[in-house]
């Protein structure tokens, strides 16, 4: 197996865990209704958790501790796709983009079962469970409000047109792609973007919004070789701002 | 120490509870995987709920702990080889789950083929004129629900 391949798919996938989990936790005392302030941080909590995991495992292959690498790396250090470092907007954008994001998700895990990297293959079955609450938490709402008022509709349309270009980025193959799947650590990008556009079509045909032809879309890709957006440096600073003081602290 | 067995030491983490249900033990809630007892060395072996649950360590501490009070040193593994579902929960779990209010997790089986979970058994009136309020709840492990009969909002602890 070609671990240099191994690292880069944890790395990607952990990272965008540990972001995205920050980002829902910016939510945490500021959801629209208390329902969501709870969903949200328990998505926060849930995707943290899982970027642990994931940390976890880059350890045993020799790399550093997990809080090392979560709170002492700089922006272009990191591998996550730019969608998931995009600040929350409006409640509409996060909606949009925690749909977007975990139905792909859900599928990676899903995928993942099978992989050759059996510590992988054996978390992928736990997370894939608890990713059915994150997907049935987005496709519930995304039916709901985009079938709603003229007001509920046109907003998530906004945030889906505006979205779909970086959620593309999800799907940026690495330059180790070749080595991923035939070493059968992971199907690929590809074939995980397949997947992601049927379900993602099967969910929005089911509301009033509206799909772009998928061959009108360029994809934003970039932050998986460390090429990020200017959101991400300052969420990294507040994230690691308290570990920073004092680095060597026991908690 | 030399006497004693896998039966032994499963009985004596029966005292060891869920920090956040105080009535359900760690072997009832199914997180207790494997206890293996070899020369003077005995290796738990848990898994987690839920993959971010931050009990884990407390839980971990307390199985080492009580171990130690009847002098005995254990090693805790954290694992998942045998990844936790809600089906692992023990039949006498599940009543405990109930006594204290939370609606017990139906069989996980069924979530495959529902994409909503729209109802659950109320814990008090045990009918199931009941709604789903919200997939996450106080902990990740439950579920809101809203009984139409009672009035009131309950939990239930999530099949997975």
């Amino acid at each position: 197996m070609n671990t240099e391949a191994l690292k880069e798919l944890l790395y990607k996938m952990a990272d965008d865990q540990l972001i995205l989990g920050h980002r829902n936790s910016e939510w945490t005392g500021f959801g629209p209704i208390l329902e969501e302030d709870i969903a949200f941080s328990s998505m926060a909590q849930d995707k943290i958790g899982h970027s642990l995991a994931l940390y976890t495992f880059l350890e045993e292959l020799g790399e550093q501790d997990p809080d090392t690498v979560a709170f002492t790396r700089h922006a272009s250090q990191f591998h996550n796709c730019t969608l998931v470092e995009l600040p929350n907007g409006e409640y509409d954008f996060s909606l949009i983009r925690h749909f977007l994001y975990d139905t792909a998700e859900a599928l990676r895990f899903e995928s993942l079962r099978q992989s050759s990297f059996e510590p992988l293959a054996q978390v992928a079955t736990k997370i894939r469970g608890e990713l059915r609450y994150h997907t049935m938490h987005a496709n519930t709402w995304v039916k709901q409000l985009g079938s709603a008022t003229t007001e509920s509709i046109h907003r998530l349309q906004k945030s889906l047109d505006y979205a779909l270009p970086y959620a593309l980025g999800i799907f940026e193959p690495s330059p180790l792609e070749h080595d991923i799947i035939k070493d059968g650590i992971f199907v690929g990008e590809e074939a995980l973007k397949s997947q992601w556009m049927k379900k993602v079509e099967e969910v929005i045909s089911q509301t009033k919004l509206r799909l772009p032809a998928w061959d009108t879309l360029t994809a934003m890709n970039g932050g998986r070789v460390g090429k990020h957006t200017e959101y991400l440096q300052p969420l990294l600073d507040e994230m690691s701002e308290v570990f920073k003081i004092d680095p060597t602290a026991e908690w | 120490m030399a006497s004693l067995n896998e039966h032994d030491i499963l009985a004596l983490l029966e005292e060891v509870k869920d920090p956040e249900i105080p009535v359900l033990s760690l072997i009832d809630l199914g997180v207790i995987r494997k206890v293996e007892v070899n020369d003077q060395k005995v290796k738990v072996e848990m898994t987690p709920t839920f993959v971010g649950c931050p009990a884990m360590d407390y839980m971990k501490n307390d199985v080492i702990d009580v171990l130690k009070k009847q002098g005995i040193e254990a090693e805790v593994e954290i694992s998942f080889k045998t990844p936790w579902s809600s089906d692992l929960i023990s039949e006498k779990g599940k009543a405990a789950l109930k006594k204290f209010g939370l609606a017990p997790p139906p069989d996980s089986k069924i979530f495959t083929d529902l994409e909503i979970l729209e109802s659950a058994i109320c814990p008090r009136c045990e009918r199931d004129n009941t709604e789903l309020k919200n997939p996450f709840g106080p902990t990740l492990c439950r579920a809101i629900y809203y009984c139409h009969d009672c009035k009131e909002a309950f939990e239930q602890f999530k099949p997975v």
